[in-house]
């Protein structure tokens, strides 16, 4: 399975369960599909390593996770092409893609696109984040998926949302030991989740997600209240401290730090093709413009799964086949009466998935501290920014994240700020008494990865590219 | 630190940490070999020195830059570890690109 | 704030500039910007601080511009991350060396003295990672390199102390006659008067050129650079070729800026660029052969910021030729940065005194309304 066409009807970029949906059944119905992949193997992060995990034992992953196996099969078998450890850093509105992949870059030409980069963990600015030793729970989770490994010694959660207390469960499952979660889901927000509680109830969310955290909460000390987090250390974490509420501050020896707050979409290939975006008050992140099918404010360019919107691995499928089948209407093989009538059972499925995700969202809000961290923590991880110095900027007339970045340098590392740039955002709103929504994002470019001098030298080129660039010298 | 858990075992992969040998295994990135083998720190930043390691192990937050056979700055987190790489941690831009 | 007594269009720095010489003398000059100050060019762009390699027309203001740039915090009050460390143009072979000979020896005969010649050894002294096949270079020692964004805030932020006010987020939308000045209307449905006018819209100019009867056939560009993560310090000058394109700088920080007149695709109406992989690619490709200290570095960013191009590659500056009272500065065809700091006190002069002791001449708007006849 290595791609040998110079172009295809349809490219999918990302492998988790949208992508994997959107090029199975893209493929099964008879567009000439190439699925474009980060990582060695499918499944993205949620079934991450999913053909290949080492863990022996099923039970320490749960059957969530198992379910991952019903997708990669299938699209095995799609005809598909699939392009494991490639890196795509471009899309042009022509739709063609650059890409690099074991060192070398081209540019293949597509008539469709389907982004499904999925979800990042939301940048959880405390001071001491950068310390070795602290890391996100979904690096941990990765970590154990991936390669069976567990963090050792004193290990403290420490956040708030699903997936921190599901590695919770899958460490304890796996034998590993947590000394304390520390839980700083703000009090308040329960009751404001409160009126979405009924149709949270109703939902398969809440049989297995009590029982989690049940299970959870009888082997592991759970803080709850968590606020004034700090990871403290020389070199590397070695303590955290925090308070519950007002009360005293606590501390306690910490070899890990794992980090949880949530999921944001991944926008960054999206907002780099030029995708309108919009900011999310629930959620509170950017999230692309897209319609019911996925498509984007650009022509040709769909996302599908969380990378348009958190909705969970179960929405994220079906969200990649509707998104197929919009551009099996787009490219002309099917009418708009077969893609609604094949859309239907998806449509419904796509509803049950995301039943009891308000509920969630909004109890699961992060507390607002975390989002806008005071002036000494640093929020811009490449080039160590911190929350003040934004501020600083902000008082000289940056108004937005472009100028913040333009006068400091934050946000302008390798990560291209996708462990700042929320936090920026909400930042200088804050300082400026405006919404986020006003303050807007990074504008971000080409390459959305970091390419080597010599991939880019060796892109393959025309004579006559030289020549006009030549010529206009 | 991170340990491999009993029911987890793959072939083994042998390689060098910073000249050292070292081994991982079968379906390790390079990242998860370093923490695998008690490397604490995979990098100084080149804005001020701080030591750095792996924070979000899917290729968002370049924290686990590392240098593999000769080639600086590569995502440890999506490299898959192969026998006999070189794996070198990297001081600030001292070492960046060279 | 009440009626001002210029109106400026564009939040570049040229339009900050003027504000700022306008204001030292007095006069308060109302900016209005259509997005944020310095959001396009004048925010985005090399950074070059270049008298290398003008047109001789520019090489009088350019002069006078390195004048104020050694002393720019004295102006704004703030050093703009200005550093001098020259900039070298490289010859490849000795038919480039020649070239440039004669061009040194045509500014030498016209009394301007800041380029030189220098043989292989100077080179190599100068810029020690240069590729071994390069034999010699010309170069100006007092040219250098400032951070665009933080200059062109800083000449707002001095302008604003001294009485200039700033409008983000006002498109002008039209311009028209009233009284004996000029009324200026905004999208957003302000207006504005005053009894002068100054079109300092970048690549947007040619529409405000328009209302007052001009033809100004600017052509809308997208200049694109790129950067690397940081590397240990290699070059202190700005290197630049002969024989193709390039601008290249190594910041303090150990990034280095990849430049020099690469093209990707402009839409001025969406404030939007495209950038061009292939351009992009050459542009590695002459960096590869001239640093091959370069072949491990990493790409993190590309980007382009919309400039403005007249069809013989120099600006428009000076009064109107149809309408009193106004002024253009625009057109600066992606060469413009250096000149910011000198063209404001032109416009100033020119608009307070009614002369400017700098020739002017060759970059008169009529030039096109010939060209259009001729």
């Amino acid at each position: 399975m290595s791609a040998t066409k110079d172009q295809y009807d349809l490219a999918v970029i990302g492998a988790g369960p949208a992508g994997l949906a959107a090029a199975t059944l893209a493929a099964q119905r008879g567009l000439s599909t190439v699925l474009l992949d980060e990582q060695e193997a499918p499944g993205g992060q949620i079934y991450r390593a999913i053909t290949r995990t080492p863990l022996r034992n099923p039970g320490v992953l749960g059957p969530d996770y198992w379910h991952g196996a019903e997708l990669t099969g299938p699209f095995r078998d799609s005809g598909a092409d699939h392009l494991p450890g490639t890196t795509v850093w471009s899309v042009s509105r022509d739709l063609e893609i650059g890409l690099s992949r074991q060192g070398a870059a081209r540019i293949l030409p597509v008539k469709h696109v389907i982004l499904a980069t999925g979800a990042l963990e939301r940048p959880f600015p405390i001071p001491g984040w950068t310390l070795p030793g602290v890391m996100g729970a979904g690096a941990a989770q990765i970590l154990l998926k991936a390669s069976g490994l567990v963090a050792q010694g004193n290990v403290v959660l420490a956040g708030s949302g699903p997936l921190l207390w599901l590695l919770a469960w899958q460490y304890l499952r796996a034998g590993a030991r947590i000394d304390a979660i520390l839980d700083t889901t703000p009090r308040e927000n329960w009751r404001a989740a409160l009126p979405q509680l009924g149709a949270f109830l109703r939902s398969d969310y809440v049989g297995k997600g009590v029982r989690l955290l049940f299970e959870v909460r009888r082997k592991v000390k759970v803080y709850s209240g968590v606020s004034e987090l700090k990871a403290l250390g020389d070199g590397r974490v070695q303590m955290v401290s925090f308070r519950q509420g007002d009360g005293e501050e606590w501390r306690l020896p910490a070899d890990t730090l794992l980090l949880h707050q949530g999921v944001i979409p991944n926008i960054n290939l999206a907002n780099a093709i030029g995708c309108a975006q919009t900011w999310d008050e629930t959620q509170r992140c950017w999230t692309p413009q897209v319609d019911a099918w996925g498509a984007t404010t650009v022509p040709g360019v769909a996302v599908a799964g969380d990378g348009a919107g958190i909705g969970g691995a179960l929405a994220a499928e079906h969200r990649g086949r509707l998104a197929a089948l919009d551009a099996l209407l787009r490219l002309g093989r099917i009418d708009r009466v077969e893609r609604d009538r094949s859309a239907a059972p998806h449509r419904d499925a796509l509803e049950r998935a995301q039943q009891g995700r308000d509920f969630l969202d909004t109890l699961y809000s992060p507390a607002k501290p975390f989002r806008v961290p005071p002036d000494d923590t640093i929020v811009c991880r490449c080039e160590e920014v911190t929350a003040g110095q934004v501020r600083e900027a902000v008082a000289l007339g940056c108004s937005g994240p472009n100028q913040t970045k333009s006068f400091l340098r934050c946000g302008m590392g390798p990560c291209q700020g996708r462990l700042c740039g929320p936090t920026v955002t909400e930042v200088i709103a804050e300082a400026r008494g405006v919404s986020p929504a006003e303050v807007g994002y990074y504008r971000l470019r080409p390459p959305v990865k970091p390419i080597t001098l010599a991939e880019l030298a060796s892109l393959p080129k025309s004579e006559a590219d030289v020549a006009a660039v030549l010529g206009r010298h | 630190m991170f340990q491999r858990l009993p029911n987890a075992a793959a072939e083994r992969v042998p390689f060098t940490i910073d000249g050292r040998p070292a081994e991982a295994q079968a379906g390790d990135s390079v990242a998860a070999a370093l923490l695998a083998n008690g490397v604490q720190t995979c990098r100084a930043t080149p804005v001020s020195g701080a030591p750095r390691a792996p924070y979000c192990m899917m290729g968002v937050c370049f924290d686990c830059l590392v240098t593999i056979d000769g080639v600086g700055n590569r995502q440890g987190c999506q490299v898959r570890l192969e026998p006999g790489m070189r794996v070198e941690t990297q001081d600030g831009k001292r070492e960046i690109g060279l | 704030m009440s009626r001002p007594d210029a109106i400026v269009i564009g939040g570049g720095l040229h339009g900050c500039s003027t504000a700022l010489h306008l204001a030292r003398r007095g006069v308060r000059a109302l900016v209005l910007e259509k997005d944020h100050v310095g959001r396009h060019a004048s925010g985005v762009n090399a950074g070059g601080v270049r008298q290398l390699g003008r047109h001789v027309a520019e090489i009088p203001l350019s002069v006078a511009a390195m004048v104020l740039w050694h002393r720019i915090a004295e102006l704004v009050g703030d050093d703009c991350g200005f550093e001098s460390h020259g900039q070298i143009k490289v010859a490849e072979n000795e038919a480039e060396l020649a070239a440039g000979r004669d061009r040194v020896a045509q500014l030498n005969a016209l009394g301007f003295t800041h380029e030189e010649v220098v043989d292989e050894a100077e080179l190599r002294r100068l810029v020690p990672a240069i590729a071994d096949h390069c034999v010699g270079a010309v170069v100006s020692r007092g040219d250098g390199a400032a951070l665009p964004y933080r200059t062109t805030l800083a000449f707002k932020r001095r302008a604003e102390s001294l009485g200039a006010r700033f409008v983000e987020g006002a498109a002008v939308s039209r311009v028209a006659r009233a009284g004996g000045g000029w009324r200026v209307e905004t999208a957003a449905g302000e207006a504005h008067e005053a009894p002068v006018l100054v079109n300092c819209a970048g690549a947007w100019a040619d529409r405000v050129a328009a209302q007052l009867g001009e033809p100004a056939p600017l052509e809308p560009m997208a200049l694109m650079l790129m950067i690397t993560a940081r590397m240990p310090p290699f070059v202190k000058p700005v290197v630049g070729a002969t024989g193709r394109t390039l601008s290249f700088k190594q910041f303090a920080n150990g990034t280095v800026l990849i430049g020099g007149g690469m093209r990707g695709r402009a839409w001025r109406d969406e404030n939007r660029t495209e950038l061009d992989f292939a351009s992009l690619s050459i542009n590695a490709r002459t960096v590869w052969d001239l640093f091959p200290i370069m072949r491990g570095a990493t790409i993190v960013r590309a980007w382009a910021g919309i400039e403005g191009r007249m069809p013989d590659d120099i600006p428009v500056i000076g009064p109107s030729a149809t309408e009193l009272g106004a002024f253009h500065a625009f057109g600066f065809s992606a060469h413009g940065f250096q000149l910011g700091p000198i063209v404001g006190r032109i416009l100033a002069d020119l608009i307070i005194d009614g002369r400017t002791d700098l020739p002017i001449e060759p970059f008169r708007i009529q030039r096109f309304r010939q060209m259009a006849e001729a």
